[in-house]
């Protein structure tokens, strides 16, 4: 991957200057595809008795993101994602939730896909069962309750069915899109 | 092969969340009181020992709340989905009725451990 320059007076050549506009670009359209996800999502209420299951349609974007453009990048739709949708549609104080539940499970797909034992499904139901754990623990520290553990079993579940259908379209992404540097 | 990484990947996940509701399942304890929050806020508190049939109004609708035989349980309500009525009745401690239309939560609180530690 190219960085920055090292020296600020560094000029950059033409080909630098093409490499660092087109991770701008892309970057920018990942960040609107998840950000557009997470909206079609908020607008969809799907009333549950168990708080907090969804399909985490956005997830889609940061397992593709994941394959094609590595940890680093998937990281950072991720993170902006959340903060974005935090600080617009969604609740200031879901975003700690959110937050810690979207690094839980980058952390955790990344350190799986690594091992190089699991596929794309594997790895995104990981994902999501990590995404509701590092939710609810937060939620949990934070209202200083442990009873919310009781949705812990439902929240798992649904995470392992929602990280398989992510899984399997994002698969189906990832054969369709070129390897991107 | 992946595939059975993944499958054992799964399987742990589900036997682990069964585990977590078995655990929960056989410490449960019964709850003393239902109580209503509107939006977050508590409205009002029902003793689950005697038996009642009361409306909760909210901004956004009602639903009509009955406790009978020590359980709480939502048998109407004005919206289109119906599933606060549809959830089972509850009695033990932390469980919860949610109607997310009318943001309407009913959850037992208070089982005998509480009331020991009101108590000394």
């Amino acid at each position: 991957m190219t960085e920055y320059p090292d020296s600020p007076g560094k000029m950059l050549g033409k080909e630098e200057h093409f490499m660092k506009t087109g991770k701008v670009a892309r970057y920018g359209l990942l960040i609107a595809l998840a950000f557009i996800f997470s909206y079609i999502e908020s607008v969809i209420v799907v009333p549950v008795p168990v708080p907090g299951i969804k399909l985490g349609l956005a997830n889609l974007v940061v397992v593709a993101a994941l394959y094609r453009t590595g940890g680093k990048s998937a990281a950072v739709v991720s993170v902006i994602r959340v903060v974005l949708v935090g600080l617009t549609f969604n609740n200031p104080v879901m975003m700690l939730y959110s937050l810690a539940g979207c690094s839980l499970s980058l952390l955790l797909m990344v350190l799986l896909k690594r091992t190089e034992r699991f596929s794309i499904v594997g790895v995104s139901v990981a994902g999501g069962a990590a995404h509701n754990l590092g939710q609810i623990a937060v939620a949990a520290f934070m209202l200083e309750t442990s009873a919310l553990f009781y949705y812990l079993p439902a929240l798992l579940v649904s995470g392992c069915v929602a990280g398989t259908v992510i899984g399997i379209a994002g698969a189906e992404i990832v054969k369709r899109l070129p390897p991107l540097s | 092969m992946r595939k059975k990484w993944d499958l054992l990947l799964i399987a742990g996940i589900l036997i682990t969340a069964a585990a977590i509701w078995l655990y929960f399942r056989s410490v449960r304890t019964e709850g003393a009181e239902a109580v209503v929050f509107v939006d977050g806020e508590e409205t009002a508190r029902y003793s689950l020992e005697e038996s009642l049939e009361t409306e909760i109004s909210s901004p956004w609708g009602s639903n009509l709340l009955v406790i009978e035989e020590g359980r709480a349980k939502i048998i109407e309500a004005d919206c289109p989905d119906k599933l606060c009525v549809n959830q089972k009745a509850i009695r033990f401690q932390g469980e919860s009725i949610i109607c997310l239309p009318h943001r309407v939560t009913v959850t037992i609180e208070g089982g005998q451990e509480n009331e020991l530690d009101g108590v000394s």
